[in-house]
């Protein structure tokens, strides 16, 4: 029988309903960052918002806001840097972790609970409350609707950034704009995973699906559908075995883009052979 | 200057360069529709920055450029640009179909939707090009020659008047060299486009170009093929003294002892 005395619980509801939020947002937004080369950005985005999230204790906001606010300005000046970002990996490299010391400062002069650094750190899907469900299913459409914007620009410029500028995008416009959305899936994706698991889910998905597919739309829609089922299979592996969601997921992402890898070996050897 | 629908582009006193310092100055030319241009010099002549100034990337430092009948502005749609350097191949895993959909009208804005007219258009340049044979195939997967083919339908997209295309030859074997320029020259039949091509050695051009666009010593100088690549036209250009040798219908630019075109091409990557 299957057990599904999962969906009895209003905070196991509300994890799932979460979890697929920052899941579609992670998987489309996901497959630009895998296209533009911005993996390092992303994983940047997420300690930096840790700074965010632990400053805004400080200040009894709550983390979620203070990472938005934090990692919004990050991204715009990133974007700012335009095509220059893929060989800034030093400066951001700098500023990340800087923003992670300023973290654990805040978390020091914060002399309330200490589990908190935990929950920022690696997720607390479990805690988000109906407030946080609204917030976070607000952002996600937001980001969605920008992105439907600029989809077929941020696609053409991501691809061929020399054509595009030739034929009137401006690169730094678009980058800024695109790392903002970005910053706001790294926000959502973090309340899934935490700061420092944001890299499992905003990449992870897209970085299996671009190597099973050719084209750009079934690229997007397998990287969502994978990010969707593996926060899915994520939240139920924890509830049956009690370890935790963060866990899960980056073990089912890293399990999937093995056997991916093991395709792609296959395959080489089998072209080879044909020479 | 005298605008007319036959003259494409049109410079007066041109000069273009970087942060106020030129690269080339006073170029004159008028260049007509349909006319096919080899555009010549050694490294850092100017070749790039003139399709720059073209594209409107970069301001004139002085003088004026008219290209079909205006000042040259970003997003011209009727301009096709075929860049020398491609900042990075995506990681992403896609067709040559795939990419030029992206390609096509791709500084619209809203969802890279499908559509009728679109897949008419790619199918359109995809036999302009002859590579529908290897158009659904990954292209990372393509060799040289057939990626500069792929990218020659991309510039061809949305029927251009005018092609700039940046080396295209560079690191293409002789005969793929020699495929790819009677592919353009009877896309150049088909269409009447004009077409600006870049390149180190004059040979492989001799046969399809109406006329010589000369950069050297921050000069530029145009006319045929025999009235540019002498003797005695290079060697005023260059101020130095060179010779052109003709020796089995190639010619061989020497300057220094050392044939100054055609080598630079192998060692520029």
């Amino acid at each position: 029988m299957i057990d599904l005395s999962i969906f009895n619980y209003d905070f196991m509801q509300n994890a799932i309903i979460a979890g697929t939020f920052a899941a579609i947002l992670a998987g489309a937004v996901g497959y630009f960052v895998i296209i533009r080369n911005l993996s390092f950005a992303a994983h940047a985005l997420g300690h930096i918002g840790f700074a965010g999230a632990s400053g805004a204790l400080l200040i009894a906001l709550s983390p979620i806001t203070g990472q938005f606010i934090f990692t919004v300005f990050a991204a715009i000046g990133m974007g700012a840097l335009g095509e220059r970002i893929s060989k800034s990996d030093m400066i951001i490299g700098i500023v990340l972790s800087f923003c992670l010391g300023l973290g654990s400062l805040f978390l020091h002069l914060y002399n309330g609970y200490a589990g908190q650094a935990t929950i920022i750190l690696f997720g607390n899907l479990l805690g988000v409350s109906s407030h946080d469900l609204h917030i976070m299913f607000w952002l996600m459409i937001l980001s969605l609707l920008s992105l439907t914007l600029i989809a077929k620009r941020l696609l053409f410029a991501s691809l061929e950034p020399e054509l595009a500028e030739a034929k009137g995008i401006s690169l730094v416009w678009l980058s800024i704009f695109f790392m903002i959305i970005m910053a706001i899936a790294v926000t959502l994706a973090s309340q899934v995973v935490g700061v420092i698991l944001v890299f499992t889910l905003v990449i992870g998905p897209a970085a299996i699906a671009v190597q099973w597919t050719h084209h750009f739309w079934s690229g997007i829609c397998l990287s969502m559908l994978l990010a969707i089922f593996i926060v899915w299979i994520g939240i139920s592996l924890s509830y049956v075995t009690d370890w935790p969601i963060s866990f899960w997921i980056s073990a089912l992402v890293f399990a999937i883009y093995l056997l991916t890898s093991l395709k792609n070996i296959q395959f080489f050897r089998v072209s080879n052979s044909d020479k | 200057m005298i605008q007319s629908e036959n003259n494409v582009i049109i410079t007066e006193n041109l000069s273009i360069g970087f942060n106020h310092h030129p690269i080339v100055s006073n170029i004159n030319l008028t260049i007509h529709k349909g006319e096919f241009i080899g555009i010549l010099g050694p490294n850092g002549s100017g070749k790039s920055t003139f399709f720059k100034a073209l594209l409107g990337f970069i301001k004139p430092l002085s003088g004026k450029i008219l290209i079909l009948g205006s000042t040259p502005q970003h997003g011209h749609s009727h301009i096709g640009y075929m860049p020398q350097m491609r900042s990075q191949m995506s990681i992403a895993n896609l067709t040559a179909r795939s990419i030029l959909e992206a390609s096509c009208k791709g500084s619209c804005y809203g969802l890279p939707l499908p559509s009728k007219s679109k897949n008419l258009e790619i199918e359109k340049v995809l036999e302009l090009v002859k590579a529908i044979d290897y158009a659904d195939r990954s292209f990372r997967q393509l060799s040289g020659g057939e990626r500069q083919r792929i990218y020659l339908a991309q510039a061809l997209l949305d029927s251009p008047e005018i092609l700039l295309l940046d080396e295209p030859l560079s690191n293409l074997d002789p005969n793929i060299q020699e495929i790819f320029i009677n592919l353009l020259a009877d896309i150049q039949n088909n269409l009447n486009v004009t077409i600006l091509f870049t390149a180190h050695d004059p040979n492989p051009l001799l046969r399809v170009m109406n006329r010589v666009l000369f950069f050297a010593r921050g000069k530029a100088v145009i006319g045929s093929v025999n009235e540019i690549i002498t003797s005695a036209t290079l060697s005023s250009l260059y101020e130095t003294k060179i010779e052109v040798i003709h020796l089995n219908q190639r010619l061989y630019v020497i300057g220094d002892g050392q044939n100054i075109l055609g080598e630079v091409a192998h060692h520029h990557d």
